[in-house]
């Protein structure tokens, strides 16, 4: 592997209309880093993983995983080059089962998503591999449960396990643990320190003691312009980030 | 063998051992029936599984008829040579509408679906030297095969129509479970989650659009060979407001529901007409009735009775 970075935004810009919602930001996400995007509500941060994640276009700018250029190419393309990202809203299966929303999670990147022929419970590697992701994420015993019946939490569970499926290298968290009570984001927290160390991650996250806890560096976005960047000490001794941030 | 293929292989043969004791018109309205069930779960595989709502199903139907008819009366080719010739028709019409039609999703798509379905119907109409236009194509003969039966009698070609909707349906089937058909039911659930996880969203919906029109197609083949008669009608929008409402009616997405679906159609349609013209009054109420007391349909609401919720 060269020592290219894992992710690499340069002056990426979105405008939609008269507003920047994302305004020239650079960003350099190292391999196996842990990379925490924080900001007040309205300051790009989904928008911004909307860009690296290809759901929509950037108006200016360029982004690179390990070195290769991924600006214009599509999203299913992106996600092929190991890029997953979970969402801030669920955005699942709802009317399939827990196994059959990590089945279609795990043949995604694999060329047995075109196969017409046999059933899918005829692929037992696929299934063993979604049944590992589960478990992996505290779903194992729930893999029947058709999704819309899961609780918010374990549909947050999902959501992460949907991305690790396709065994990603960088990972973009969307605020797991938005709408979790304190003992199911403490549970998040646990999965989230547990994954697998080679796979670099960046996290949006509104719960500061979590962010701060798993992250060891810190990007401060406001207004879609990046105001700070830096360790987290660092970060949280930032005069204009607890100005207009942590508000202390 | 799991259960839903033994009751629809109980089903077949039921419906098979009973044929021979039906009078001939229902016989008739039976042998309808099968073929539109053909044609109706072409339409779920779009409607029910990948959640395309296609309001220009006849396009795909006809065409295939209107291949079988012109090249029967015409050119007198052989029923392989039809069959053949009809579906990769049918397969081309689908790949050259898919193109315009996959990008748009919802009433867009179905709005362009109805629009791609009537220039298939104006070609109908107005490309007299080939169609024969209004007066439609008369006089198909039934196909000659190495059978021991002769399909020109009601009874054989039934069963000929059976066999052919009992393939499609095991077909349909295959595909609706395979990896393939996951991802179509992945791609109705949510599409932009599907691309994330790597998924051509286009070029599956695609496919599923052509394998879709194929299967409709076939229906038209058997269509054409049942009726010896091949007109605009065939082609109208009715033909697949018709599908859709058999779809509905039976309940999306189970592919055993839009069956029985056009089999209750085809056979209201045919009752109700005795007493009055407005069948598509008829028509209308049944879909309204449908929206309001079972909206997934007799065959969704019979599975929600049984698993409740789908919990566990």
């Amino acid at each position: 592997m060269s020592d290219a970075p894992a992710l690499r935004l340069e002056d990426v810009s979105k405008a939609f209309g008269g507003l920047r919602a994302v305004d020239a930001v650079s960003l350099t996400v190292r391999p196996g880093e842990r990379r925490a995007l924080i900001g007040p509500n309205g300051a790009g941060k989904t928008t911004l993983f909307n860009l690296i994640s290809g759901t929509i276009p950037v108006s200016s700018g360029s982004i690179h995983l390990f070195g290769r250029e991924i600006t214009r190419i599509a999203a299913h393309r992106r996600a092929a080059l190991g890029l997953a990202r979970t969402f801030q809203i669920n955005n699942l299966f709802p009317a399939l089962t827990v196994l059959d929303n990590c089945l279609l999670a795990v043949q995604g990147l694999t060329p047995t998503k075109f196969s017409m022929l046999r059933p899918v419970d005829r692929y037992p590697a696929l299934a063993e591999r979604a049944r590992a992701t589960l478990e992996s994420v505290g779903l194992g015993d729930r893999l029947d449960a058709t999704v819309r019946n899961l609780s918010h939490g374990e549909q947050r569970q999902l959501e992460i396990a949907l991305a690790l499926a396709g065994r990603p290298k960088v990972l973009l968290l969307d605020e797991p643990t938005a709408g979790l009570s304190p003992a199911e984001s403490q549970h998040m927290a646990r999965l989230l320190r547990a994954l697998d160390p080679a796979i670099t991650v960046l996290m949006i996250e509104h719960d500061m003691d979590i962010a701060l806890e798993i992250a060891e560096h810190v990007t401060v976005l406001h207004y879609g312009r990046v105001i700070a960047d830096g360790l987290r000490d660092a970060v949280k001794a930032d005069p204009l980030v607890r100005e207009i941030y942590l508000g202390a | 063998m799991d259960r839903r293929f033994l009751t629809g292989a109980i089903a077949v043969a039921v419906v098979g051992v009973l044929a021979p004791l039906l009078p001939s018109y229902p016989l008739t309205l039976l042998t309808q029936a099968v073929i539109s069930a053909i044609f109706a779960m072409s339409l779920d595989l779009l409607l029910g599984y990948t959640g395309l709502p296609s309001l220009g199903h006849a396009a795909y139907f006809g065409v295939a008829a209107y291949a079988v008819a012109i090249l029967a009366v015409d050119a007198q080719a052989g029923f392989v040579t039809c069959l053949l010739v009809a579906l990769v028709a049918a397969a081309v019409t689908a790949a050259l509408f898919g193109l315009l039609a996959i990008r748009a999703t919802g009433t867009y798509f179905l709005m362009i679906t109805l629009a791609l379905g009537m220039v298939v119907w104006g070609l109908a109409f107005r490309w007299v030297s080939m169609t024969k236009g209004d007066n439609g194509i008369s006089g198909v003969p039934r196909p000659e095969l190495a059978l021991p039966w002769n399909l020109t009698a009601p009874l054989p070609f039934f069963y000929f129509a059976l066999a052919a909707a009992a393939l499609a349906w095991l077909l349909l089937g295959l595909l609706v479970r395979s990896p393939f058909g996951m991802s179509l039911k992945g791609i109705r659930e949510s599409e932009s989650r599907m691309r994330s996880l790597g998924y051509n969203v286009w070029l599956h919906k695609y496919l599923a659009f052509i394998i879709s029109g194929v299967f409709a197609g076939f229906a038209g083949v058997l269509w054409s060979y049942y009726n010896g008669f091949v007109s605009p009608v065939d082609v109208q929008l009715v033909t697949s407001v018709e599908a859709l409402l058999m779809v509905a009616l039976g309940g999306s997405g189970t592919l055993v529901g839009p069956a029985i679906g056009a089999a209750l159609i085809v056979f209201l349609k045919n009752f109700v007409s005795v007493y009055t013209r407005r069948w598509l009054l008829i028509l209308g109420a049944v879909y309204i009735g449908v929206i309001l007391f079972a909206p997934r349909g007799i065959v969704g609401a019979l599975r929600g009775e049984a698993s409740p919720r789908g919990e566990r």
